[in-house]
Order: structure tokens, then sequence, then C-alpha cells
């Protein structure tokens, strides 16, 4: 607020205990997490103490021994790329045709791929399975336990709301621009790769980082979807707690590796986010 | 808007061919064929301490068995959490294992869903024969008057091990052989933070199988002669009170043991947090976390009064792992060669070994691996006092339902509500008609 | 009033949609009639694929009596009618009871996580208007507990929140002595304590996120403005940022509300698959009916059942909020 009075001394107060209050509500887990990942066993087993007795990376080093954590790692990685990838060119194609042409069915598709956000998740799973299932046995593409079918939900399940984020991105980039384009004899493809997509950066960096997130971090499909050989890290994870004894400093450890990638990833973006959600979502 | 309804209409068209063609499922291959007769996939319940512990334990197994037979036989080690949904999954698509792993109260259930290659005496032929299994076991691998859907290959019973420094520092001499004397001792070793009993009160199936054996104590059950439910009656209603009151009103049990439901009870046994433990054959676990067998004592299950293990007094259910085969397998004779590969003495005595687990098999179980004090007493149990778990087609069920209802009334009796007659019986009844049959 | 409401559109938007008309007459008759389907044909397949026909499925399911008996071979299954639906609705017999309850619980914990969420995320968003010193740090670490995998955060809440050594008792119970011997909070009443605070805890970011992103797009004239006119900074918020924010509000507060209704992870985290009855979430509740219980059909009517009544709220907050919408402006 660039007001020309100061903010009145209320204002800077509550803002300073509201704030102070919630960094330690945000950071409590953060710092159970990282500290309890460089804790010995028995201090993760005992009562709950602030501070490590010692500090250990034997942790850090034991969870990619217990579980095969890289190949979950890898498998996450293949997948969540993947999906993240093939989520945002289909869904700029989508919100392409939606935002620049008028035709008929329009408003039923978006609507309907709205409405998708409503159903829950188990009411399509095993559906969802038996499809695959017979798509495999009728055409030998083996989409069930393999990462493709798990590509294929995943990137679907981020599509409804990138498309719906990008129309509105879209519907924010001047029409002229793309008309400029076409007027020097690109086609409707070569606005919109040339024009339309460079200006539209912050809003597909957002719709990435929400797809990449949602196939990084999904449980329920991964868990009857994939076997062990395509196990994905949210429900490889499981496997820390099916040992005998409960090794806290593992999970926590484990916990925070799988986190880096996606959390360092989206705040490089965060920027992004901000300009993609202003022009995109927030209207 | 006539193309949107002809998209519609589309569409809808698309969905009930696709749904058509899903009621295809698993009946397409629903008989069992020797089409792939080099392959095998096989899904192993997690035994050992971790996933892959269970792997070094079998892959050396599975390669002998690969030179013998010169079948290659691809091996998941499946956690507990997704096994049954991964069976369930399987059997509506027929998409699965050829050889798998079943919990053995979940046969009768399993075998409802007709999934599973019925052990016919032709079948039992193929691999030495039934008479070579203990009849426990058998007991706990169908219904009643069916041919079994699976084939015991680890044994299990409960048993009561007990720290046997603690003991002695309390002055307690002998294990309890009556939940009295069980009482009486937890009593006596509770204290400074030490507790006298541990149990996994968040686990539905943990409290069935207690619950189950409390009901036997006290000449109850939880299903008719004829397989209907009936969880109300005053002698059941005891039984489960007389469980949860081990926390409730006795206090042996620490009260944070109400959420336990990851074995925790037994790392605190394992960490002298707790001076006793009812738990299925854990010298191994134990072992995994560092103590010793020399530090604790095993013992049969308490019963109500006299001596466990003698007369009619049931002190365990039958616990174990059996090993079925999927009916619409496409090796059908490489599975059978597998199971009964798996289930030959030589094998028998090195897995039932790694896992601390009794051999099934008469001629394995003679082995003097088997001999030692505390497996002579789960051998002794599985023998004479062990009962199977009711083998109906909604155990699966009745475990979740009653399961359930025994977890809230710990957590009730943790938080320092009272647990009377009248609770447990108004969670029992609650459970009852959450039966299908019901 | 009105003026402040039609600030919250940013103004390019407002490109009259016939600009395009033009050129397009220009590329031909396949491209204007083709080509917007040929571009949506994509989402299009994979949305009846994966979203659509498995809806359909399940639907058909519902109608069936989908039972351990019949699973194998569901198109033998018999028809059951509306039996499922019955028995899911019938709310003097248990299944239907149950159910109930975990629908009323459901909507006690999406109201009030909601709420929450949108509380937290806006007064934070609202108070980091002004640049002041650490605040790109602070708004990096606001949206930490978002960026983090469900699981991996969760499990770190069900770490803290055990009875015996976690840090909630551990601050509560032993440094603060607030409460006479150690709650349980993944058991019994407490856990819909637990489960609101760990829900509140992962989805206020995203408000924050949305928030932030419709702050930028008011006018600073209209701050300016006010501020001559007098008004002090609480009176800008009240009189000019709120208001603006009111078309964010309506997209944030339902997509908030889908996400949290149907929300099956962090339940299904925290307490495993079968949860207490005080955090009885519908979805782990069906998924519990389906699953565990192995009554697919009635599963099924349950989510049909639960899809109508998303279907219904939707609705009604679509066309109230608009009405109101156009109304105030």
């Amino acid at each position: 607020m660039s007001s020309p009075l100061a903010p009145p001394r209320s204002f800077l107060w509550s803002r300073r205990i509201f704030l102070t209050l919630l960094t330690g509500f945000v950071l409590l887990p953060v710092y159970v997490m990282v500290s309890s990942s460089l804790k010995p066993l028995a201090d993760v087993t005992g009562k709950f103490r602030w501070l490590p007795t010692e500090l250990t990376i034997r942790p850090y080093i034991d969870i990619w021994s217990t579980v095969p954590l890289a190949r979950y790692f890898l498998n996450s990685l293949i997948v969540a790329g993947a999906a993240t990838v093939c989520s945002v060119v289909i869904a700029v194609f989508a919100a392409y045709a939606v935002s620049r042409y008028d035709f008929r069915g329009k408003r039923v598709f978006t609507v309907t791929v709205l409405s998708t956000q409503m159903f829950p998740g188990i009411l399509f799973l095993l559906p969802l399975f038996l499809i695959y299932v017979n798509i495999g046995n009728a055409t030998g593409i083996a989409l069930f336990g393999s990462r493709g079918g798990l590509i294929l939900t995943y990137l679907t399940f981020s599509l409804p709301f990138s498309i719906w984020m990008l129309i509105g991105y879209f519907d924010s980039v001047p029409r002229d621009l793309d008309e400029a384009a076409l007027v020097d004899g690109c086609g409707p493809l070569g606005a919109l790769f040339r024009v339309v997509v460079p200006a539209a950066v912050p809003g597909i960096v957002a719709v990435a980082v929400y797809a990449f997130m949602t196939a990084w971090g999904e449980v329920l499909f991964a868990s009857v979807m994939t076997n062990d050989t395509t196990r994905t890290l949210a429900v490889g994870l499981q496997g820390y707690s099916t040992l005998n004894d409960v090794y806290w400093n593992q999970i926590m450890a484990a916990s925070l590796v799988v986190s880096v990638p996606v959390v360092a990833g989206f705040l490089l973006l965060q920027r992004y986010l901000v300009a993609g959600l202003t022009a995109g979502a927030v209207k | 808007m006539r193309s949107t309804r002809a998209a519609a209409a589309g569409a809808v068209t698309l969905s009930l061919v696709l749904a058509a063609s899903a009621c295809g499922g698993g009946s397409a291959t629903g008989g069992g064929s020797d089409d792939s007769p080099k392959t095998l996939t096989y899904w192993a319940s997690n035994q050992g301490a971790s996933i892959e512990i269970d792997k070094k334990v079998l892959q050396p197994e599975l390669d002998k068995f690969e030179k013998q037979t010169g079948i290659k036989v691809k091996l998941e080690v499946v956690p507990w959490s997704d096994l049954l949904n991964r069976i369930l999954t399987a059997t509506t698509s027929g998409q699965g294992p050829d050889v798998l792993n079943i919990g053995n109260t979940w046969s009768a259930s399993l075998q409802a869903t007709g999934a599973l290659l019925p052990w016919d005496a032709k079948n039992f032929d193929k691999i030495g024969g039934r008479d070579r299994f203990v009849d426990s076991a058998l007991g706990s691998t169908g219904a009643q008057g069916e041919d079994p859907a699976a084939v015991p290959l680890y044994s299990m019973a409960y048993a009561l091990y007990y720290n046997k420094k603690m003991f002695a520092e309390a002055g307690v001499s002998k294990p309890p052989a009556t939940w009295d004397e069980l009482v009486a001792t937890g009593k006596k070793v509770s204290k400074d933070g030490k507790w006298g009993l541990g149990a996994e009160g968040s686990n539905a199936s943990e409290n069935i199988h207690h619950a189950y054996v409390f009901a036997k104590q006290h000449g109850a059950d939880f299903f008719t002669a004829d397989g209907k439910p009936d969880f109300t009656g005053d002698a059941t209603v005891a039984a489960v009170k007389q469980y949860v009151d081990l926390m409730a009103k006795d206090k042996v049990i620490a009260p944070g043991n109400a959420e336990y439901a990851q074995n925790q009870s037994v790392s605190d046994f394992a960490k002298g947090k707790t001076a006793m433990l009812l738990w299925q054959s854990a010298s191994a676990n134990l072992k995994s976390q560092g103590m010793s067998e020399d530090d604790y004592g095993v013992a049969p299950v308490p019963v109500q009064s006299g001596t466990p293990g003698t007369g009619k007094q049931v002190n365990s259910m039958v616990a174990g792992i059996n090993l079925a085969v999927f009916k619409n397998t496409d090796n059908l004779d490489g599975a059978t060669k597998f199971v009964k590969f798996m289930t030959s003495d030589d094998e028998q005595k090195i897995l039932n070994k790694a896992y601390s687990s009794i051999p099934p098999v008469k001629t394995a179980q003679s082995d003097a691996a088997f001999a030692s004090p505390a497996n002579a007493v789960l051998k002794d149990t599985l023998a004479q006092s062990a009962v199977a778990l009711p083998q109906v087609a909604d155990e699966s069920q009745f475990e979740t339902a009653v399961g359930t209802a025994i977890k809230d009334l710990f957590a009730d009796a943790a938080a320092g509500r009272a647990v009377t007659t009248a609770s447990v019986k108004a969670a029992l009844e609650k459970a009852q008609q959450q039966m299908p049959a019901a | 009033m009105t003026t402040t409401v039609e600030a919250g559109t940013p103004p390019v938007r407002k490109s009259p949609s016939g600009a395009a008309r033009g050129p397009r007459r220009r590329t031909g008759r396949i491209h204007r009639v083709g080509l917007p389907y040929l571009l949506l044909l994509p989402a299009l397949l994979l949305e009846l694929l994966v979203h659509l026909v498995p809806m359909v499925i399940g639907v058909v399911m519902s109608f069936k009596e989908l039972t351990q008996f019949y699973i194998r071979d569901w198109g033998t299954a018999p028809w059951a009618a509306l039996d499922n639906y019955k028995v899911s609705v019938d709310f003097d017999a248990p299944v239907g009871e149950a159910l109930l309850h975990s629908f009323l619980v459901t909507v006690a914990f999406t109201l009030l996580s909601v709420g929450l969420c949108w509380l937290i995320g806006t007064a934070a968003a609202v108070f980091m208007q002004d640049t002041f010193r650490g605040r790109g740090l602070l708004r990096a670490l606001f949206l930490v507990p978002y960026a983090l995998p469900v699981y991996a955060a969760v499990i770190t809440w069900v770490f803290m929140f055990q009875h015996d050594n976690g840090l909630v008792n551990h601050v509560l119970h032993d440094q603060l002595g607030l409460t006479d011997k150690p709650s349980f909070w993944l058991i019994g009443d407490n856990s819909f304590i637990a489960l609101l605070t760990v829900s509140v805890w992962k989805g206020w970011p995203f408000a924050f996120l949305i928030v932030m992103a419709g702050l930028q797009n008011i006018p600073r004239e209209l701050y300016e403005a006010a501020a001559l006119d007098g008004a002090g900074v609480w009176q800008q918020i009240r009189r000019i940022t709120l208001p603006s924010l009111r078309p964010v509000n309506q997209v944030l507060v339902l997509v908030l509300f889908l996400w949290t209704f149907n929300d099956f992870n962090t339940p299904y985290v925290l307490f495993g698959r079968t949860a207490p009855a005080a955090a009885d979430l519908i979805s782990v509740h069906i998924y519990q009916a389906s699953f565990v219980t192995w009554n697919f059909g009635t599963g099924s009517a349950m989510s049909v059942l639960l899809l109508l009544f998303l279907l219904l709220v939707t609705g009604v907050y679509l066309v109230l909020t608009s009405r109101g919408r156009r109304a105030a402006s």
C-alpha cells in the first residue's frame, strides 16, 4: 500500500505478531523433519527432544539400502516428468482452442472438464484399473502396472485445472499479437507457438509446477497401479513403516530427500507462479 | 447444439462398450492354462524384518528352483498394507500373479471369490498328498467341507514372551499361567515408566486374534455353527471386555499402546520398556532389534485357570501364511511344481528357520532347529491348543468390524473413559450390524 | 463500491472477442471448423479415458451387487436396482447412519478447514502486501507446506502427534503443563483437531498464493485516492482490498471446498485405512466401504451420492455468488 500516511502502530504490531506466529506454525514440522533426520535412532524412539544428543548422517546413508529408494526416485522422476510435459502441451492446445475460437460445444467442454474436479477418486479407481487391464488384453499395450498407465492417469488429473488456468492466461494475451502473426503468414499453430506461448510463460510454468506436484505426491492410485519395479516414491516411502521397528529418523530423512526437488523447484519458480496466477486464475 | 448432443451420445456409447468389455474381467482366461511354461510370478508377503531382507531370503531359493525346473520365478514382496488390495484388484481384473502368499485367516474370504485354485485330492497328489501337512494348519485353508483354497506354508502361534531380567528384579520366579497371575505379575513390574504387557491397540488384526482366543476361553465364538455373525452373546462381550480391561481396569498395558499399529509393542519389549508381550513367532524380530535370546523366556499364553497347553484350554489362534495358486494362471503345471518345491522338506526347513516360524509339514518339523525351547512352545501350542479363526466368507469383514470396535474401546480406555459391559456390548452390536449377512 | 469490484478484473482481459474474427476468416474453412476440435482432441480423449468413462462404469457398478462373490467376473453380478442406494441412505440402519455421520463430520471439517485456510491466507497476503525487510524470504517459507509432497508432510505430523514421544504432547504437557496427562491425537475425539491442523497447515498457502496474485490486480490509484480521503490502513483494507478480492474469493473458496471435501491422502496417511469416528472423512469412509469390506457396489453408490451432493453445492454456489456479483456491479 503506497499510502502517504505511514501505517499506524496497531497495524505494524498486528502484522509482527501474526507473521511471527504463522512462521512458527509453518516451520515447526519442517524443523522436526530436519532435526529428526539427523538424530540417532535412540533419540527418535524415546521422548521427543528439541536438540539431538548427537548429530549423525547415518539415516541419510541407510535410507538407500532399507528400501530401494533410488529406484523409486527414478520412477517418480520419470512419471512426474512425463506427466508434466504431456499435461502442459495438451493443456496449451486445449486452452488455445477455447480462448481463441468460438465453436459448438465450447461451454459443454469447459464445464465438463471442470466438473471432473468433483469426482471422488475412489469412484473411478477400480473402473480405471479395469479399463487399463482390458486395453492391455485387447491391444497388448501394458498400461496397468506400467509407468505409462500412471503417466496417463496423472496427466489427466492435472489437466482440468491447467486448462482452466491457461484459458484465463491466454485471454489476457492481447489478440492483436496473434493477429499480427497471422498476417505475417504464420498458421494458427505458428501464432500459438511463436506468439502466445512465449507471452504466456509464467502461466505455463505455474501449470507445470502444479502438474508436477500432483504427480509427485499422489498415493491412492499409485498404491494399486504400480508393482515392485514401477513403484513411485509416495508409495515406496510407506516401505519404512512396514519395518519391524519404526525408524523415524530414516522416515524423516527419506521424506526430506523426496521433498527437496519439489520444494526447491517450487520456490525457484514461485515468482512465475504468482505472475501466472495473477493473470491466469484470478479474475 | 446438435453436435454437442451427438458428442455426448458418442461418449455414452463408447463408455458402455468399454463397460461391457470390462465386464469380461477375469473370466477371459478363467480356466488356467500352460501357455507360458517358462515363467511364474510370485507375490510373497513380508515375513522378515524388511522387504529387502525377504528378497535376500527368497531369491537363492527361487534360483534353486530355476536350476531344477528351468522355470524363472519373478518375485515381488508385497507389504502387508498393500497385499489385500493388490489381491482384490488382481481378482477383479484377472491380472495377477501365478502363485501368491495369503494370510491364512483370509483363506475362506478369498475362496469365496472363486479366484484361487481349489486343492482337491488330485492337486494335492501332485505335491505329495494332503497327509504331509499338520491338521491344525489345514484347518485354516478355507471353509469346512470345501477343498482348501491354499496350502499351508509357514505356521505360527502366539506365545508369552517375558523379560527375564525384569521378572527377576520384581521377584517373579515363573511366567504367569493364568490371566490373574499375569495381572498380578504385571502390577509388580509396572513402575518407573515400565509396564507389564504390550499390545497393538490400533491394529485390527491383532485385536481380533486376541479377542478370539479370549472368546474361546469363555466358551464363546463370534459366529454361530452355520456361519452367522453373533458378536453380542454375554460370554463374547465378557471376553472382549477382559482383553480391553488389561488396559482399562487392570492397568498392566500402557495407555499409549492404544495407538500402536506398527509393531511398536515389539520394540518396547525389545528395549525393556514392557516386561511381557503376546506375539507370534517373535524371535527373529527381537533378534533384529538387538535382544538376545538369553534375555527373554517363552511360555504358553495364559488361560483362565489351570495350566495352559493342557486339556481343552485354547490359548492361541492358528497363525500362518498359506500359498495359493491363481486359477487363471497361464502356467498351471509350473505353479503346481513351485508349490511342491516350496512345501518340500528342505525348503520348509530353510524358510521356516529364516522366519522363525514352524513348518506345517510334518516331516520338516522333526528338524532339530524347531526343537529349541522357544520353538517347542510354539509347536506344542499349534499341535494342542491353537484354534483356527472362523473359516467363513465374511472373515475379512469380521476382522475389520470387530477389530475396529476393539480399537475404539482401547481408545476409550486410554482416554480414561469407563469401559463397561454395556459399552462393550454396544460397540460389538454396532460391529455386527455392519456385517453383510446381518 | 461498484468501481472497486470492477477493478478486480484486469483490463487486458476485456479485449473484444470479435477482434479475432477477421484474420480467422482468412485461414480457411477447414481451420475454422476443424482446428479447435483437433486442438481439443487429446484433452478430450484423456478426459474420456481417465475421468468420464470410469465414472460411467462407476455409476453402473453402483447398481450391482458387487461383493466378493462376484468381483472376479462382475458381468455376472446380479443387478441390485436401487438396493445399494437404499442401504446408503437408510439413516436408521447402521450403514446409512455411519455414512450420515461421516458426511456430517466431513461437512464440519471442510467448512472449518476452508474457513481457516482462507482467513490465514488472506491475512498473510494482506499483511505482506507492503514491502518490508525479509518479505521475500517469508513468502518462500510460507509456500513450503504447500510444496511438500503430501506423504512427507503428513507423516511428519504423525510423528509429532504420537502419544508417548510426540512433540505436541511434549510441548503441551511436559513443557507448558496445559493438560493433566498426555492427550491422544491420532485416536479418539482429538483426532478431528489433528486432522484439521494438518489440513490447514497444508492448505492455507494455496489461499495465500491466490490472494497474493489477486492483490496484484488492484490498481494502486485506488489506495492513493482513499488515502487522500483520509482513510487509514485498516479502512483501506476493509473498503478496497477485501471488496476487490471478491471475484478471486469466489473461485478460491470453491476450489478449496472441492479439494478439501474429496481429500483422501491426508486422512489416509494420518490414520491408516480405518479412521477414528471423530475424523471419519467421507473419502476414507467410502474407501473402507469398498476395499476393506469388499462391497464395491455400495461403495460406488456412496460415491455417486457424494458426487451428486458436490454438483448440487457447486451449482447453487455459482448461481448465488454470480448473482451477488452481478447485483453488486
